[in-house]
């Protein structure tokens, strides 16, 4: 079969999450689900801190009765959505053209240097990710990185330092 | 119609057709990868840029429309230049192991590369590694080798209508694969081998056993469905390396089922028979042909009474084998001749067709608007025919199955689960839905029968449809009740106005009845004055002597434990076999060794009547001999006028005269018998012989013996049955089926009705019990 059978859909995921789907569902004609399926991976790994199972993405085409590969596509198409776990702050350093010509390359010397990870990798605590990314539509505030859902634009290591000692 | 100028050559052409389809048509070459003339267009791969007037840029020729004075230049220096440049960018990853390719040789990337490409390289950095994933035994995969065409992706989107591969990642990191590690499950999964313009995507069987340029290339014809595909047999040292599709838009089109692409496997088992051989006081001892030959003649004179000789034929044999069967047969003075060997109902003898059919043409069924169909697991019996169902639901036909199994299908259509005595009650409700009464038997379950919505729903389907179509399978023909279900299809389809067809199980199903390997009927489906015994009486009432051309005991029969039993009273049991087996040499006395497919000439007949001749490939294995030439000589041994044949397109062409005008013809006769011989009190065995367990070749491809259609056999029961059994998955269950017993586990299926058990044929560990459907009890082991 083309999609992954399932007896009851309320199965999958729970309440608040298939509302919040249904609600991406509903802006699209009824025979278009899967164009709800951007969204729904993105309610999905949030709920999951931050990051997409292959169950996970089986549920998502399941609920959507899309092709599983047809949802591993856009999964691993987008940056946006990670496959394997990440930190609990995932700080993404834009090493694009305006950010590289502001110096991203401290930025970035000076967040490894600080938590003793590589691009790619988390700390052993699980609280930091670092992720090379491309433009992120910043480059008046070059360099920038984006933790979480918040922009930091204009860096230097001391307001870097600054930023995480911030965080929790 | 527009006119357009290519290279300064004028063509007409179909506005709104795309250019390449217009250059191609005239024999004007064009590169290409990811175009297919079977496939939707995705021009990704730019490799057929082309020059046309007034563009600014060069055009794609496979996303280009023609228009009325386009003028198209394919040779230009600005089309080569960007043919050049798209073959660069295409070569920068693509790795040099052309002479570890399998693909080497028969590589469109290659071919290409030499027309177009440069012949150094300007790219100095890193190229891209893609580790391979195991996508199962049929397809071997090197990603690395991929140029992101997605022939294959859109081939299981919109032919295999299983959407198992997609392009992952991004940009440079895009890989085409499965994501996971998943084999690939469709039934026609190896035509992406063909598919593949590069290596990425190879033969796994065929893997690294031999280059293209050794390959002789032969014609011949698919042997284990009754579509008959035509197939190109690429051949080394006498011997089937592979096999791949011909093309034939009007049966197969370019595709070919995995069935009939990988079971040349079968032909190099080791049980392979090479040698006749004799049992001499229970031991088996190889002897000559002669020795074997006229042991056997000997052995069936001595038996003398015609009536005491059976000869049952398998309905894969070619027309020239089942003709000569017959009549070396009925020479012996006995009309004891069979091919149904997986029927057990045969009420409708002699008011069924004599030259039943399709009822359409093969390309016909894809512009279907509704079609029925009873008892069949088409994807699995008919791959082919399955595709083209697939693409007349998929234009919007409204589909009905009528089973005993939910069936994964790859478009949407209405299923009708129920038992087998549900069956006909269903059918009978369609009939009654569209006011038939029916006459016989028909008429006393029409008569019972209720309308209900379901039934309401597929008559209303079959009559508004302009063109419809009511078909039987194999399992309806497998079905103890099979003669109300004929009768009934034929009158639901005469009610509704819709095409009656049968979708005929083997290569030469409808050809064994032309051949009159049939006891009430002659070659060229003519009735018997004296009638033989059909081919579950032959086995109820044991005969002395029994001769069996390619059916193997314990695997081909309807009820394999009454096969035991009468072959193993007979006298004298000669096999005309190309593989042996224990079942087989317990049960025979004399085994012949005969020529297997690609090994023999000969002719079938598919499913939509046409004839298809083919001529033997290679020599036979050992000291095989075509099976024509082995009965030709048992005539000529046994004294028979006008065995004297050369050759097997003179067998052919007798037969054929003997069939002048005889058309194909699927009218229905009355039958008076409406008990239903379905309806048990206990669990009914659902005996489906799965796709890989069809002929003594498939049963022995070693590759499709590990893909997921070839389990192992079991007891597959609905969850709810089971705990009424006191059975749990995973169990292991004795099942007892006309007292005797057999020993599988016990696996959980939803797909199966209640009050059904499923218990495949063809499959070991069931050659001990009895009917394909027939009651069943089931005990915790």
């Amino acid at each position: 079969m083309n999609t992954i059978e399932v007896n009851n859909k309320a199965d999958i995921f729970s309440t608040e999450i298939r509302g919040e789907i249904d609600q991406w569902v509903a802006k699209y004609p009824a025979d278009w689900k899967q164009s709800a399926v951007m969204a729904a991976l993105r309610i999905v790994q949030d709920a999951n801190g931050g990051w997409l199972t292959t169950e996970l993405m089986n549920d998502v085409a399941a609920y959507l009765d899309m092709a599983p590969i047809a949802v591993y596509e856009v999964a691993t198409f987008y940056s946006m959505y990670e496959l394997k776990p990440v930190g609990k702050h995932k700080i993404c350093i834009c090493t694009n053209v305006s950010c590289m010509i502001n110096n991203s390359d401290r930025v970035v010397d000076h967040l490894e240097d600080r938590l003793g990870i590589k691009l790619g990798q988390t700390t052993e605590d699980g609280r930091f990710t670092l992720k090379e990314v491309e433009c992120l539509g910043a480059c008046g505030g070059a360099p920038m990185m984006q933790i979480g859902k918040q922009y930091y634009e204009n860096l230097t290591p001391e307001i870097i330092d600054s930023i995480l000692e911030g965080l929790e | 119609m527009v006119t357009i100028e290519v290279n300064g050559r004028e063509l007409k052409a179909k506005a709104g057709d795309m250019l390449i389809e217009v250059t191609d048509e005239a024999g004007i070459d064009i590169p290409r990868f990811c175009y297919h003339k079977k496939l939707s267009i995705s021009a990704s791969c730019r490799q057929c840029l082309v020059e046309v007037k007034n563009a600014p840029k060069p055009l794609p020729a496979c996303a280009t429309p023609v228009m009325e004075g386009m003028k198209v230049f394919t040779r230009s220096p600005l089309a080569l230049a960007a043919q050049k440049g798209t073959m660069e960018f295409l070569l920068i990853n693509h790795p040099l192991d052309c002479p570890i390719c399998d693909q080497g040789g028969e590589c469109e990337l290659q071919d290409v590369a030499v027309a177009c490409g440069s012949d150094a390289s300007r790219f100095v950095e890193g190229k891209r590694v893609v580790p391979a994933k195991n996508i199962g035994p049929l397809i071997a995969t090197e990603m690395t080798r991929c140029i992101h065409c997605t022939r294959c992706v859109r081939f299981g989107e919109e032919i295999a209508g299983i959407r198992e591969m997609g392009a992952t990642g991004r940009g440079e990191h895009m890989v085409i694969g499965t994501y996971i590690e998943k084999s690939i499950d469709s039934e026609l999964s190896g035509n992406i081998i063909d598919l593949c313009p590069v290596g990425a995507l190879t033969s796994k069987p065929f893997r690294f056993s031999a280059r293209a340029w050794e390959l002789t290339q032969v014609e011949g014809v698919a042997p284990h469905d009754s579509v008959g595909s035509n197939l190109h047999l690429h051949l080394r040292s006498n011997k089937v390396m592979r096999v791949a599709p011909k093309d034939n838009e009007s049966i197969n089109e370019c595709w070919i089922s995995d069935r009939d692409r990988f079971s040349y496997q079968g032909l190099y088992s080791d049980d392979r028979l090479t040698v006749p051989k004799i049992k001499q006081s229970g031991e088996w001892q190889d002897v000559t042909w002669e020795v074997a030959l006229d042991m056997a003649a000997a052995g069936l004179q001595e038996i003398g009474e015609g009536e005491q000789i059976a000869t049952l034929v398998s309905p894969s044999s070619t027309l020239e084998e089942l003709y000569l069967a017959q009549k070396v047969t009925r020479g012996l003075g006995s009309n004891n001749i069979d091919y149904r060997l997986r029927q057990g109902d045969f009420r409708l003898d002699g008011a069924e067709p004599a030259f039943s059919w399709l009822g359409l043409k093969i390309s016909e069924i894809e512009n279907l608007n509704a079609a029925l169909l009873v008892g069949s697991n088409t994807r699995k019996e008919q791959p082919i025919l399955a595709h083209n169902l697939r693409k007349a639901a998929v234009s919007g036909a409204k589909v009905h199955f009528i089973n005993p199994l939910q069936l994964e299908l790859n478009y949407t259509a209405g299923q009708q689960l129920t038992t087998p005595a549900g069956m006909v009650q269903s059918l009978a409700a369609v009939a009654k839905a569209l006011g038939a009464t029916g006459e016989g038997a028909a008429a006393k379950v029409i008569d019972k029968a209720v309308a209900d919505d379901d039934a309401k729903a597929i008559a209303s389907a079959l009559k508004d449809a302009d063109k419809a179509a009511v078909m039987l399978g194999n399992i309806a023909a497998a079905h103890p009740d099979y003669s109300i279900l004929c009768v009934l299809a034929s009158v639901v389809a005469n009610a509704s106005g819709a095409t009656f067809g049968f979708l005929a199980e083997a290569a030469n199903s409808v050809g064994a009845r032309l051949a009159g390997a049939m006891p009430h009927l002659l070659p060229g489906a003519k009735v018997a004055a004296e009638k033989g015994l059909d081919v579950m009486k032959l086995q109820k009432l044991p005969r002395k002597g029994y001769l069996l051309l390619g059916a193997e005991p314990g695997y081909d029969f309807w009820d394999a434990g009454l096969t035991r039993n009468a072959l193993e009273s007979a006298d004298l049991v000669v096999a005309l076999n190309t593989h042996t087996s224990p079942a087989l040499e317990a049960a025979a006395d004399i085994m012949l060794p005969i020529a297997a497919f690609a090994e023999t000439s000969g002719t079938y007949v598919n499913t939509a009547g046409e004839w298809q001749s083919f001529r033997g490939a290679v020599k036979p294995l050992g000291e095989a001999r075509p099976a024509w030439k082995v009965l030709r000589v048992l005539g000529n041994l046994l004294d028979q006028e006008d065995c004297e044949y050369t050759s097997s397109e003179q067998v052919r062409d007798e037969l054929a005269s003997l069939c002048e005008g005889v058309m194909p013809d699927n009218s229905v006769g009355k039958t008076e018998s409406a008990d239903l011989q379905s309806a048990v009190d206990g669990l009914i065995r659902i005996g489906d012989v799965p796709p890989y367990a069809l002929d003594s070749l498939v049963r022995r491809a070693s590759a499709l013996q590990q893909t997921k259609d070839a389990a192992p056999a079991a007891i597959c029961i609905n969850a709810e049955e089971a705990k009424k059994a006191g059975l749990a998955d995973c169990d292991s269950a004795v099942v007892t089926q006309d007292g005797r017993e057999a020993t599988l586990p016990v696996s959980i299926d939803a797909n199966i009705p209640d009050g059904c058990v499923r218990i495949s044929a063809g499959l070991a560990g069931t050659e001990t019990l009895g009917a394909q459907f027939g009651e069943v009890t089931l005990e915790k082991a």
